[in-house]
């Protein structure tokens, strides 16, 4: 990678899927080509004020059209920001960063979370494996009918107006699904759950982390978790989110 | 043209190096920068044993600016002594050394060790909290500026500079009080500190509570107190303070510094310190400026 750095990226489609999340495709070849499932981008506001980039998780790569797809949602000015961009429009963005799932090949469970969902959508299309899909979502539903290609797929939702009434471990315990390896990205709370989850029921787990960013390449020391061992570069039982995840074991990390 | 600059015996190829905590010790970037173009790389904080940092959130945007509350996380200096100035000394560009520490005595035992290590310069951060003395930041008071910087001095085989804290009423007095004391440079400003409340969960946006203010919302601020210090002492100054241009670092230097440092810049654009270096050349060419020298405090 001599010297990469920013690039422009165009917007192909830009499209909500309810009213706070947001499917951006955007068009960067070498971005595209380079991208693994559970890797983000880097997003920079057009408005200078606004000055740290906005770390997006890969939600579906298409290498053919040099395309990625971000899912995203309305957290602040940023993201409001990313939400009005039209087809043609440019934007500047940094990637892929981080390391994405590590494919096993195993009998998996992939587990999202509220806007912990997207990654798992590209993972879902590559891993080349049984696999069961649990969704989990506070109420309103999305994306959850584009994984029913790549397995079988449930939902919890915490108002019960769709799946299973509460999270995603009361739905794998309802349906007694079981599998060998655990995937899975969502709130911090949730990953808890799925840690001692995993814990109990032997399994291994690969968990993607989300934390605040400022520079997205391991510099800054703003995105850290507390790590089981002492870090080979920190020297302190801390890991960076953004360079050495956002996907850890779960055994490896302090949640 | 020249763009070299000497600072108390070293010679920099370019008035420009990376604020300290913004850029590693340059390894994270090297993949988006040519370190070797740089005057200087000015590495994270180091202390004698290693930091944790403190609790997430650390870091928080505000309008033009950030607010980061990282706590100096660094792995000590044995590592840093091994692993980082090895790697540094592959490029060719002046390795300054920042220094952190809780007390005189924690500074004084990174100095020692560090003085027999292949660096150009160290970096004293004096807005950590003097532990002995109730917390209050060692660059807050100018009797604590004065005894840290002797104490350093005493000990030191490479030439010191001493970052003075903006948090302060008279930034001068604190630039002479680190003069006095013998102090080979200072740099300035170090953040502001600052508050961020999240209205939606009712709380702090750090973990810490407050934070240091960094990026273009706090320059103006950075170059009065760089205008304030150059009155005030004969010492070189590197400056610095949300510089994320040629512009910014030039108004700067037009102020008195003779170096600048590009910090929260590296964050939003990686190629910032190269970006700045060529601009200033640009600068230099558009109004026929032989030396940089020329420019350093032009601005009475």
């Amino acid at each position: 990678m001599p010297f990469a750095l920013k690039k422009k990226a165009i917007i192909v489609e830009n499209t909500s899927l309810s009213e706070d999340i947001y499917s951006i495709w955007l068009e960067e070849r070498e971005i595209a080509l380079s991208a693994k499932p559970g890797q983000f981008l880097s997003l920079f506001c057009n408005d200078a004020s606004r000055l740290l980039p906005r770390p997006i998780s890969i939600c579906e790569i298409d290498k053919a059209k040099g395309r990625i797809r971000l899912v995203f949602r309305l957290a602040g000015q940023g993201t409001k920001e990313f939400a009005r961009l039209k087809p043609a429009d440019t934007i500047e963005v940094m990637g892929p960063l981080g390391n994405g799932f590590l494919p096993e090949g195993k009998k998996a469970l992939l587990i999202g979370g509220g806007i912990g969902i997207p990654p798992l959508l590209e993972l879902a299309k590559q891993l080349d494996c049984e696999k069961q899909i649990v969704l989990g979502y506070r109420d309103k539903t999305f994306l959850n009918e584009e994984f029913l290609p790549y397995g079988a797929v449930y939902v919890s939702t915490e108002d019960g107006s769709s799946g299973t009434r509460g999270n995603v471990i009361d739905a794998i315990r309802e349906h007694k699904l079981e599998a060998e390896i655990i995937y899975a990205c969502g709130p911090t709370p949730m990953l808890r759950g799925i840690k001692a989850y995993a814990k109990e029921q032997g399994m291994s787990a690969q968990l993607s982390l989300e934390e605040r960013m400022a520079c997205g390449v391991g510099a800054c020391l703003a995105c850290v978790c507390k790590s089981r061992d002492t870090d080979h570069h920190t020297n302190v039982k801390n890991k960076r989110i953004c360079k050495d995840g956002p996907v850890f074991y779960a055994d490896t990390i302090e949640l | 043209m020249n763009t070299n600059i000497t600072i108390a015996g070293v010679t920099f190829k370019n008035p420009v190096t990376t604020a300290s905590g913004t850029f590693g010790s340059g390894m994270e970037y090297s993949d988006f920068v040519d370190l070797s173009r740089l005057g200087a790389v000015t590495t994270k904080g180091v202390s004698n044993v290693p930091w944790p940092g403190n609790p997430t959130p650390r870091i928080a945007e505000t309008y033009g600016g950030m607010l980061n509350a990282i706590g100096l996380q660094n792995p000590g200096m044995d590592v840093f002594i091994q692993r980082d100035i090895p790697f540094l000394r592959k490029y060719d560009t002046k390795i300054i050394v920042n220094v952190v520490g809780k007390t005189i005595t924690d500074y004084c035992e990174v100095v020692e060790r560090l003085s027999d290590c292949d660096v150009d310069m160290l970096e004293i951060n004096i807005s950590c909290p003097n532990v002995k003395e109730g917390g209050i930041a060692f660059g807050q008071d100018p009797k604590c500026v004065e005894d840290i910087t002797g104490e350093l001095k005493k000990r030191a085989k490479q030439p010191i500079i001493m970052k003075l804290s903006p948090n302060v009423t008279d930034i001068a007095e604190m630039a002479r009080a680190a003069q006095a004391a013998g102090a080979d440079a200072i740099s300035l400003i170090n953040t502001i500190t600052g508050m961020k409340i999240d209205i939606h969960r009712r709380s702090f946006a750090l973990a810490n509570k407050t934070g240091g203010l960094s990026g273009p919302a706090i320059r103006p601020i950075a170059v009065r107190m760089v205008y304030q210090a150059a009155q005030a002492v004969k010492l070189p100054i590197i400056g610095m303070g949300g510089i994320s241009c040629a512009e910014d670092a030039l108004e700067f230097i037009m102020a008195g510094a003779s170096m600048v440092a590009v910090g929260t810049a590296n964050f939003i654009n990686p190629a910032a310190t190269v970006q700045v270096i060529d601009g200033i050349e640009a600068y230099m060419r558009q109004y026929g400026v032989d030396d940089i020298k020329d420019l350093i405090g032009c601005v009475k």
